[in-house]
């Protein structure tokens, strides 16, 4: 006859077993359930993909991108080699946002693709226009700059330190260094265009899609960020600038891609930019002679 | 008893329902006060009223169909809430189409068709009752419905708050980097709809907008940083809560508008303190 020291012993053992087996799928629900969420919600998480400067040939490929009905770009082929700097240029509505937002994959196009020969999506960092982003919205100048790094921490974790330290070294950079604490809503113009800036160093892309990277902004920010440019352009990474000055454009950008809902042409800038395939784009004839 | 116990706390020692109604009021002051904040940050306070009118042709299809029936009341608002929610998520990506006007048309048909679907199976009681709620008339399964349903919100904002707070000032940048940018729109829509869902037995379909927006409202005059405001506005949601339902105790009144006024009496004392903005002071030494 077992003793009943035994027996609770028997039953101590069972029931241990028995917790043991549950905690083991509860953690195995834990984990999955957190991995689904990951996949889910928190597709930019990437800790480990190399931030590598170079970048990838960008290609497009017959795109066609519309809203609603109305085509913005039809039948877009272009080639970006590595490590290239290369200007849009085009009348207004011509659909040189779009092409950049295509390319970033925030618009997905109706026809045709873009190819990343050697890289990926990850490698490409995109600067949006001023009026894109909510500048009333309540985010100090430091946190809106942290975000670039978002692919390093995600969607459900805490900036690491050493963010915040590149953060700061990234306002720094752009000469925002004492505004960290301060809302993006207090920012003049030509600075909150300073603290894109340093977003997107942190981004630490390869491909840089610029949305009019200038507009509106005084002579002096406008010579500090272009030197930013330059010096990435120098580091190897591809640059892709949509562009209003063309005075701007002949002096800085290497190559020109001018744009009028289709190709216009495409090449080295003196070829480019000349005044027949100006008028060809639509610009106004002062505007073509003015540039030729 | 004191003269300020006897104002402040016997009504709630006194009677079962006044407490009741207190804690389900705490517990929508909890999940709205985060979620208004939100809204109004993201200047959607239209949407969110339009969407507390989506709530009512469903709870009047419940009614009809069961009665005062809490589950069924209660999914009916939910489905059709969610779906108008789906429905201006998919119409915001169509820069053509004139929002505000759908939005108004929207609002009319829906309030216009849910009375007539309780008129229809009902008396004008019943239709007060889908339209203003009956905060003291919650018994203990409404409470618990209105917890579950307020902790849901609460819980799943605290989960997703990084995305949804960037995708409500850089959409595109959340598109960009993590790829998942309307989704969010619609995560966050969803929120509110269960927070309206959740208020609507208390303050019916015509008010339950009231306890979202105006202590975030209210909130907002005294701070601009984000988790301030969320929190600010939670605590004056239980505080106009709490006064209406004295105010509604003593003076005989409604509970629902009551705590709605108070809510508003909140707002307006708040209005001189937003004149005060520091945060928008330049930052030195930085170039312009």
């Amino acid at each position: 006859m077992a003793r009943p020291e035994d027996r609770a012993a028997a039953g101590g053992g069972y029931a241990e077993a028995a917790w043991a087996l549950m905690r083991r799928r509860l953690e195995r629900a834990a984990r999955q359930g957190a991995s689904a969420l990951r996949r889910h919600f928190d597709g930019g998480y990437a800790p480990d993909a190399a931030a590598s400067v170079a970048p990838p040939a960008v290609s497009v490929v017959d795109l066609t991108v519309a809203y609603q009905r109305v085509p913005a770009l039809e039948s877009v082929g272009a080639e970006f080699p590595p490590g290239s700097m290369t200007a849009i240029v085009g009348p207004n509505g011509a659909g040189k946002s779009t092409l950049l937002k295509a390319i970033a994959g925030i618009l997905r196009p109706r026809a045709g693709s873009i190819l990343l020969a050697g890289g990926g999506p990850r490698d490409i960092a995109y600067l949006p226009q001023s009026d894109e982003v909510d500048r009333g919205f309540p985010v100090s100048v430091g946190d809106f700059v942290t975000l670039g790094r978002w692919r390093r921490y995600g969607a459900f974790r805490a900036a690491p330190a050493a963010v915040i330290g590149e953060a700061r070294q990234a306002l720094e950079t752009v000469g925002l260094g004492a505004a960290d604490d301060t809302p993006i809503a207090a920012l003049s113009v030509g600075q909150f265009r300073r603290a894109l800036f340093a977003r997107l160093m942190l981004q630490q892309g390869a491909v840089l899609l610029l949305d009019e990277p200038f507009a509106a902004i005084d002579a002096t920010t406008t010579q500090a960020l272009l030197r930013l440019v330059k010096g990435w352009h120098e580091q190897g990474r591809t640059i892709l600038a949509v562009l209003h000055d063309l005075d701007q454009v002949k002096r800085h950008f290497p190559r020109t891609l001018l744009l009028a809902h289709r190709v216009i042409a495409a090449g080295p800038t003196p070829e480019v930019l000349r005044a027949e395939t100006l008028a060809r784009a639509g610009f106004d004839i002062a505007d073509a002679a003015a540039a030729s | 008893m004191s003269g300020l116990e006897a104002l402040l706390i016997e009504p709630f020692a006194a009677y079962g329902f006044m407490r009741t109604a207190l804690v389900g009021l705490a517990a929508l002051a909890l999940a709205n006060g985060p979620i208004g904040a939100l809204l109004l940050l993201r200047r959607m306070s239209l949407v969110g009223d339009v969407l507390s009118h989506a709530v009512m042709p469903g709870a009047a299809f419940g009614f009809a169909l069961a009665g005062y029936s809490l589950l069924v009341l209660s999914a009916g608002g939910m489905v059709t809430g969610l779906a108008v929610a789906a429905l201006s998520s998919l119409a915001a990506r169509n820069p053509a189409q004139r929002q505000d006007v759908n939005l108004a048309v929207f609002y009319l048909l829906s309030l216009a068709a849910g009375v007539l679907l309780v008129t229809a199976h009902g008396s004008n009681i019943d239709l007060m009752h889908v339209l203003f709620g009956t905060i003291l008339a919650v018994g203990l399964p409404t409470l618990v419905l209105m917890a579950l349903l307020a902790s849901a919100s609460t819980l799943i904002l605290a989960a997703l708050y990084r995305p949804l707070v960037v995708e409500a000032f850089d959409p595109g940048f959340l598109q960009a980097v993590s790829g998942g940018g309307n989704i969010y729109r619609l995560i966050f829509l969803a929120l509110v709809v269960l927070d309206l869902v959740a208020g609507f037995q208390a303050f019916g379909t015509l008010l339950a907008v009231g306890p979202l927006l105006l202590p975030a409202a209210a909130a907002r005059c005294w701070t601009r940083r984000i988790l301030p405001t969320m929190a600010l506005s939670a605590a004056l949601g239980l505080a106009a809560g709490y006064a209406g339902l004295l105010a509604s105790y003593f003076l005989n009144l409604p509970s629902g508008p009551a705590i709605v006024l108070a809510g508003g009496a909140l707002y307006l004392a708040s209005l001189p303190a937003a004149r005060y903005r520091p945060d928008l002071a330049r930052p030195p030494g930085v170039p312009a």
